[in-house]
């Protein structure tokens, strides 16, 4: 149940209306972008459920159990009630900057996907500077941040947008160098060629002995920083700060960073299956089905994270980052540089 | 280093509550901050404020009761108990037996109750969201065996003035041994959770550090003075009820920072299973309330101060009475947690804001308690 050969079919079926081929591409274009958009949002819609679900059975409770089957469709009640909620905006916010401040969050969070290797043949477009673009796009949310703290004019929004500013510009550093030392082995940067360099489970980079493993931890330490999940959700440390930057937002504009933060979990998790677990290889299974059956695993990882861990202070937060997790990123960078010029994984 | 000209960095002020997610209630700290360090800290009391004390004036010995329910809600059978144990001092009343025993037993499972509540809201404070719920659950259990007694899931209006409100009914006792059986593994599942969690240690490990004399000057009581090493303990050094009867150690702690309170409080939940476990086995049968007349009740005149120990600490109840009359003169409720919210500007000076929630859960404070 391969998708490839059916895009390639509906592509092969536009091409053959008689448009001219700019006109086809473009087509093409949007509507992969429109399913990409419904998956993700699909996707998202099922994870807040699912984080309702485990924190409940970690918590000795049902969750909810009232819409649909075990609540399957609570969410979707959850985002009807939010989009009627009247949009309370405080009398003295910094109006643009506090309107759009949800929607850099929300935009930031969709666009890693661009890049996404979903399935055998199942991406987007295949930059060949694919990695570093995820790196890159997805710091747009600490602006977004910043923008939610600064334009809500209210004392608990700044420290929570100023805490996750210092927060994810320190994590950013060991998770690029965490990853430098995976595209070191392949060579390249383009999300395809590392998932092919992965084809035989021996390949995968967690069973690289013994960086590919560190490289992981690190990466996924890192990873959860980024989301501002606990232990590392300073930002929105309800018994200090309140609700951090997103105090003063209610309604859909809250939803909206609530839902961004379900994507960036699950981009986290993606990008960790692309780079450690061979992306979409796996026997038997359609690729795809592989490639998220594995997000979804990690993501309940970092779930089980939030349920059992408590909350980091922020100062130790930073000398974590800075004392602990980069110098060990670095060497390891190092050992995987070592490892590979002694040729050891040359199969 | 000189500062150049014209830059200097402002004190600031913070104020954190009344109304806060993590005050346990409705205390106010006024909070001056160098940075994220404390410099000053200063409580504000009062918005619990009910005079209880004044309410008893206008009562009979018995109707207070229920008043003293509301003192302490956390523990409200040692409320109970505290001015049960200072009425029939004032009269010289005697208690039957069996009301002793009933009175350890509910006295120590309230306890453990009440730390259950502590440890549940410690966590959360330090944003560990589920032992919360592991700490209500077990709760959940206590406060079914107290509505089988009593019929009352928090304020119990159990203990009365010679003995007890109701005896137990009959499958109390099994069901409280199943409790006490599975308790010390679900204890064990919490520590698994938190004791050893690096990041729990961290940020309880060397924070806010209350050293014995501080305490002592203060006058703190409860575990949170033995986990500054002070082995003081009411049950133990001024026994009251039949507390001399039973075989438990007293944990205290080291260095007297917020890891030590934990590790205090943790220790003395297995220490009352077992004094719960003792009293159940050595339970006789007999009456469960002494002579006392409760419609016209009128000790003689004079004074008298009698403690407990509670979850928290000391709590004492003084009372004036006046000759020939029903109701008392005067009432002083004094309970653990206005000392330990007394001592908190001094050992938060110097900590950071983050801690200060770490410190005030780690005191184990109510605010019903401080305000009464």
């Amino acid at each position: 149940m391969e998708l490839k050969g059916l895009f390639k079919y509906l592509y092969e079926l536009l091409a053959s209306t008689g448009l001219p081929q700019g006109w086809v591409d473009l087509i093409a274009m949007v509507a992969l972008a429109l399913v990409v958009f419904g998956f993700i949002a699909l996707v998202v819609l099922y994870l807040v459920w699912w984080e309702r679900k485990v924190s409940a059975h970690t918590q000795q409770r049902l969750g909810p159990m009232r819409t649909g089957w075990h609540g399957w469709y609570q969410t979707v009640a959850d985002t009807i009630k939010l989009l009627q909620k009247e949009d309370i905006r405080p009398a003295l916010v910094d109006r643009p900057v506090y309107f759009w401040s949800p929607v850099v969050i929300f935009v930031a969070a969709f666009m890693a996907y661009v890049v996404m290797p979903f399935g055998d043949g199942l991406i987007v477009a295949d930059l060949n500077i694919g990695i570093l673009y995820i790196v890159a796009i997805t710091s747009f949310t600490i602006i977004g941040m910043l923008m939610a703290g600064w334009g809500s004019n209210n004392k608990y929004s700044l420290l929570g947008g100023m805490r996750s500013a210092a927060q994810v510009v320190s994590y950013e550093i060991p998770m690029v160098v965490s990853i430098c030392s995976i595209v070191l082995f392949v060579g390249s940067l383009s999300m395809v060629d590392i998932v092919q360099s992965q084809a035989k489970i021996y390949q995968w980079f967690i069973f690289r002995l013994p960086f590919g493993p560190l490289a992981f931890i690190i990466y996924l330490i890192a990873g959860v920083a980024e989301t501002n999940r606990t232990p590392f959700d300073l930002p929105e440390a309800e018994q200090e700060l309140v609700s951090g930057f997103n105090t003063e937002y209610s309604g859909m504009k809250f939803s909206m960073f609530f839902l961004a933060e379900f994507i960036n979990m699950f981009t986290v998790a993606a990008i960790a299956v692309t780079l450690f677990f061979g992306g979409w290889h796996g026997p038997v299974l359609p690729s795809w089905m592989w490639f998220i059956g594995k997000t979804l695993v990690l993501v309940f990882v970092i779930m089980w994270f939030r349920w059992t861990y408590p909350r980091l202070r922020v100062d130790h937060l930073m000398e974590f980052a800075w004392k602990f997790l980069i110098p060990v990123a670095f060497i390891n960078l190092i050992l995987a540089a070592l490892m590979k010029y002694s040729g050891w994984f040359n199969w | 280093m000189s500062e150049p000209q014209g830059l200097h960095t402002k004190e600031f002020t913070l104020n954190v509550g009344p109304i806060h997610p993590s005050t346990h209630g409705v205390c106010r700290f006024v909070v001056k901050m160098e940075g994220e360090v404390i410099t000053e800290l200063t409580p504000v009391i009062g918005y619990l404020h009910r005079a209880l004390e004044k309410i008893c004036e206008n009562r009979t010995y018995e109707q207070i009761i229920p008043v003293t329910d509301r003192f302490e809600y956390c523990t409200a059978m040692s409320c109970n108990m505290a001015f049960s144990l200072a009425t029939e001092k004032l009269a010289g009343i005697e208690v039957p037996e069996r009301a002793e025993y009933l009175r350890v037993i509910m006295l120590e499972l309230n306890r453990i109750a009440s730390h259950l509540i502590w440890f549940g809201t410690t966590a959360l404070d330090l944003g560990a969201l589920t032992p919360f719920l592991y700490g209500f659950r077990e709760r959940e259990d206590i406060l079914d065996l107290f509505e089988m007694t009593c019929g009352q899931r928090l304020t119990f209006n159990y203990i009365r003035p010679g003995g007890v409100s109701k005896d137990i009914p009959p499958e109390f006792i099994p069901k409280c041994r199943e409790f006490l059986d599975g308790f010390n593994t679900k204890i064990d599942d919490y520590e698994k959770v938190l004791t050893g969690n690096p990041i729990f240690i961290t940020r309880n490990k060397n924070v806010g550090i209350m050293p014995p004399d501080v305490g002592i000057a203060y006058a703190v009581s409860g575990p949170a003075l033995r986990a500054s090493g002070v082995k003081h303990d009411l049950r133990r050094d001024d026994p009251y009820s039949i507390y001399d009867r039973f075989e438990f150690d007293l944990p205290t702690g080291e260095t007297g920072d917020c890891y030590d309170r934990y590790l205090v409080r943790i220790q003395e939940m297995r220490e009352s299973a077992k004094i719960v476990r003792q009293a159940i086995e050595q339970i006789p049968e007999g009456e469960i309330r002494g002579k006392f007349n409760k419609m016209n009740f009128k000790p003689p005149a004079g004074e008298v101060y009698s403690r407990i120990e509670n979850s928290r600490g000391e709590m004492g109840i003084y009372i004036q009475a006046a000759e020939k009359q029903k109701k008392p003169l005067r009432v002083k409720m004094r309970g653990g947690s206005y000392n330990q919210l007394q001592v908190m500007p001094v050992i938060c000076k110097g900590a950071k804001i983050a801690d200060l929630v770490a410190i005030m859960a780690s005191m184990d404070i109510i605010m019903p308690d401080v305000d009464r």
